[in-house]
């Protein structure tokens, strides 16, 4: 079988423990920890946002009967990231369940700006040029 | 019902959803959307936002131990994502003006195809494509960890792979699920990577492709907290047991066992959205 040499995606640092001594800005092995940090740290967060937020609504509206067959999204008041905030601000538990519910959908999004950072420090145009493109759609999708 | 009794239900199905499709690797989202319509008669849409929450949670919860191990491609990745986000759009944009009938009726063939895929498993073809020059230029080759050192590998039929990641995205923002099984599929099948590698991509992306429509959503307010948090959490703590799992059970009989909750779910969904009960 003939295959190419063997590299990962980029040929700048085929592992971690190579090239140790030529100092290089973001190899790919870096951005794959902080990626992965940053996934893990979202997740996280958000559960424990969500968790707080669950508890505070099952504590104060437990009892209230169910209407979820009816959809009424249109007159929600929590259709917005700022609407969310000040909700969760002044204490409302379904606000504070949003507001988790938010922080895990920006979690993805901030991974893309991460990455967009990573291949902005290594100078790889066509990289920033998609990863800039998926961003921007992204915060169409999040902030339209 | 009560709130409380709704999210303690729906939490434990949820958490059964996530487990299972851990262990069986075909992904908990697709049944959850079926069991709040069906069994909870929550309303597709606000079954959709739910799905779509829970399906970012487990896939960067995944995806963030995949990348530190270096499985994942994070360039075919991104690459794929242009893709997979555009169609997402596009499918949250279809989603406004596809009835909701319809939209259950496509939910139980996506159903039936997984099931029939989970069943049938995976046969290598024989014809193996030559490598595409568009891999090279884009730099999408790459390597990945196995025992003694890594192993390289080239990417085949680039342009196939991204129209039919254009479909998984549509696919995802419309039913509210990750579509893992089309987004292996055209990096299995169409582009040829390795099963590790296709996986573990596949994991990364579906992140990015949900929070694309999720966003759309929230502003139309399908994504209900009170509907969303029993299933998040519940999806995430069964994901995160069937993760551990993995190891010591007997992935036959729990893959079959999924395979016959998603066939039953299947069947409700054709026969919600035909006689017009969504």
């Amino acid at each position: 079988m003939t295959a190419p040499p063997p590299r990962r995606s980029t040929p700048s640092k085929p592992s971690p423990n190579a090239e140790v001594g030529r100092p290089r800005a973001w190899s790919d092995y870096d951005v794959e920890q902080v990626v992965g940090r940053l996934l893990q740290a979202g997740v996280i967060l958000a559960s424990i946002v969500v968790v707080v937020g669950g508890t505070l609504l099952l504590a104060r509206h437990g009892s209230e009967a169910t209407a979820f067959s009816v959809f009424r999204g249109d007159s929600s008041t929590l259709r917005s990231v700022s609407a969310t905030l000040r909700g969760a601000l002044h204490g409302d538990p379904r606000a504070i369940v949003q507001l988790g519910l938010v922080l895990l959908i920006a979690t993805p999004v901030a991974r893309v700006a991460l990455t967009l950072a990573a291949f902005a420090a290594q100078r790889d145009r066509m990289y920033v040029a998609m990863t800039g493109l998926v961003l921007a759609l992204l915060l169409i999708g999040l902030f339209s | 019902m009560s709130l409380a009794l709704f999210a303690l239900l729906v939490a434990a199905g949820s958490f059964g959803a996530g487990l299972l499709g851990a262990v069986t690797g075909l992904g908990g989202g697709i049944v959850v959307v079926p069991m709040l319509t069906v069994l909870f008669h929550v309303d597709i849409r606000y079954a959709i936002g739910a799905s779509l929450v829970s399906v970012i949670a487990t896939s960067s919860g995944a995806a963030s131990a995949y990348v530190r191990e270096g499985y994942t491609n994070v360039r075919i990745g991104i690459f794929l994502e242009v893709a997979t986000t555009v169609g997402a759009l596009v499918g949250a944009a279809l989603a406004h003006v596809v009835p909701t009938s319809a939209l259950a009726i496509l939910f139980g063939l996506v159903l039936l195809y997984s099931a029939y895929r989970s069943l049938r498993g995976d046969k290598a073809t024989a014809a193996v494509p030559p490598p595409d020059p568009l891999g090279e230029r884009l730099r999408l080759n790459g390597s990945y960890p196995e025992a003694p050192g890594r192993v390289p590998y080239v990417v085949h039929r680039v342009r196939l792979g991204f129209g039919v990641m254009l479909f998984a995205g549509i696919l995802s923002a419309l039913l509210g699920i990750g579509s893992g099984v089309v987004k292996v599929l055209a990096m299995d099948r169409a582009m040829r990577l390795p099963f590790k590698v296709s996986t573990t991509t596949s994991n990364f992306m579906i992140g990015v492709t949900a929070a694309a429509s999720a966003g759309v959503y929230l502003h139309r307010g399908y994504i209900d907290p009170s509907v969303a948090f029993p299933v998040m959490l519940g999806v995430l703590s069964g994901a995160v047991l069937g993760a551990r799992l993995l190891a010591v059970a007997d992935a036959v009989w729990l893959r079959r066992i999924f395979t016959a909750v998603v066939c039953v779910l299947a069947v409700e969904m054709l026969y919600k959205g035909l006689t017009g009960g969504v």
